[in-house]
């Protein structure tokens, strides 16, 4: 299935979790915060919320900013 | 002395609250900070990097244990971005504490007013607490309290200008009217600014260009942590009036 994640499209197994899908970009959960279509997905809930073909991803943390 | 910054009962040891941005890199971000002496450092909520996964992260630099995190919410010039940002910060982070900025410009980075006071309310109601980047304007510093700021964050000049407080009597203005903390935020150059600002009996400054920016970010670190020590102590001193002619400090008794 085809997920946009950060404003790029790429190809991901089918049904696969938030939780997963960080699992597989090697992204901790601790300090990290998702969206999928413009929601946020609360941290107990990456484990069975389940990805679709044409979701939208935004994956977001903290950087240097005054 | 007991003199702390308490906000909605979160307890600041540091008067000085430092920006992260615009180091050379997480260790020179790091030293800085530890030489500020502060225990309040802004962050921005961006994009992970997805491809370089072993590029490194800010916290493993600023350890949330040691220094609260207050994260803002530069760049969103909108209402609708910065309550979406607020909101992925706080499920990023581990606190309600928002520094909201809305932009209304992007040549002076002076805030949409109107935007600020929609999202300070819409974000107090959900139980965040919110830090509003505001201009120095009594009226409007008023109105955001009133909207649910916890405390208010007026400019002492645009942010990253090094111009220090244009201001001091709107400043002042504010701190009379305020029924919370008064921060200001963005705009101070050097030491002495930060000196001005809490000698007006502000309650903290936060600031980031200034050391960032500077030759030498250490060493001005060191010197803005003075200066905010410096600056508070003088305010609760009581400085004398400020009068136009002279008045002799050695007695004239037993002159010859």
């Amino acid at each position: 299935m085809r997920l946009k994640l950060n404003g790029d499209i790429s190809e991901f197994k089918e049904g696969l979790t938030v939780a997963e899908l960080l699992k597989e970009l090697s992204i901790e959960p601790r300090g990290v915060a998702v969206e999928v279509n413009m929601a946020i997905i609360k941290k107990h809930e990456y484990g069975r919320h389940v990805l679709k073909d044409g979701d939208s991803i935004e994956i977001v943390n903290f950087v240097g900013g005054g | 002395m007991d003199d702390k910054l308490i906000i909605k009962g979160i307890e600041f040891k540091s008067r000085l609250w430092v920006g992260t941005g615009k180091y050379k890199d997480f260790e020179e971000t790091r030293r800085a900070i530890e030489a500020s002496g502060t225990d309040v450092v802004t962050v921005a909520v961006r994009r992970v990097n997805i491809f370089d996964r072993k590029s490194e992260n800010l916290l493993d630099y600023i350890d949330p244990k040691k220094y609260k995190i207050l994260p803002n919410t530069a760049g969103c010039y909108t209402v609708e971005d910065a309550l979406r940002y607020a909101r992925l910060a706080r499920e990023a982070g581990i606190s309600d504490l928002i520094k909201l900025e809305v932009i209304g410009d992007e040549k002076t980075l002076f805030p949409d007013v109107c935007g600020l006071l929609r999202a300070t309310e819409i974000l107090a109601k959900e139980g965040f607490i919110v830090l509003p980047y505001t201009n120095d304007d009594p009226v409007m510093a008023q109105r955001l309290v009133d909207a649910g700021a916890s405390a208010v964050m007026p400019l002492a000049a645009p942010i990253g200008s090094g111009l220090g407080i244009r201001n001091p009597y709107n400043i002042k203005i504010i701190l009379e009217q305020a029924k919370v903390p008064v921060i200001v935020d963005a705009g101070v150059g050097t030491a002495s600014d930060v000196a001005v600002a809490m000698e007006l009996g502000c309650d903290a400054v936060l600031l980031n260009t200034a050391i960032a920016g500077a030759e030498d970010p250490i060493a001005m670190a060191t010197a803005m942590k003075h200066a905010v020590i410096a600056g508070r102590l003088a305010y609760l001193a009581g400085r004398i009036p400020k009068k136009l002619y002279a008045t002799a400090s050695s007695p004239i008794e037993g002159m010859l």
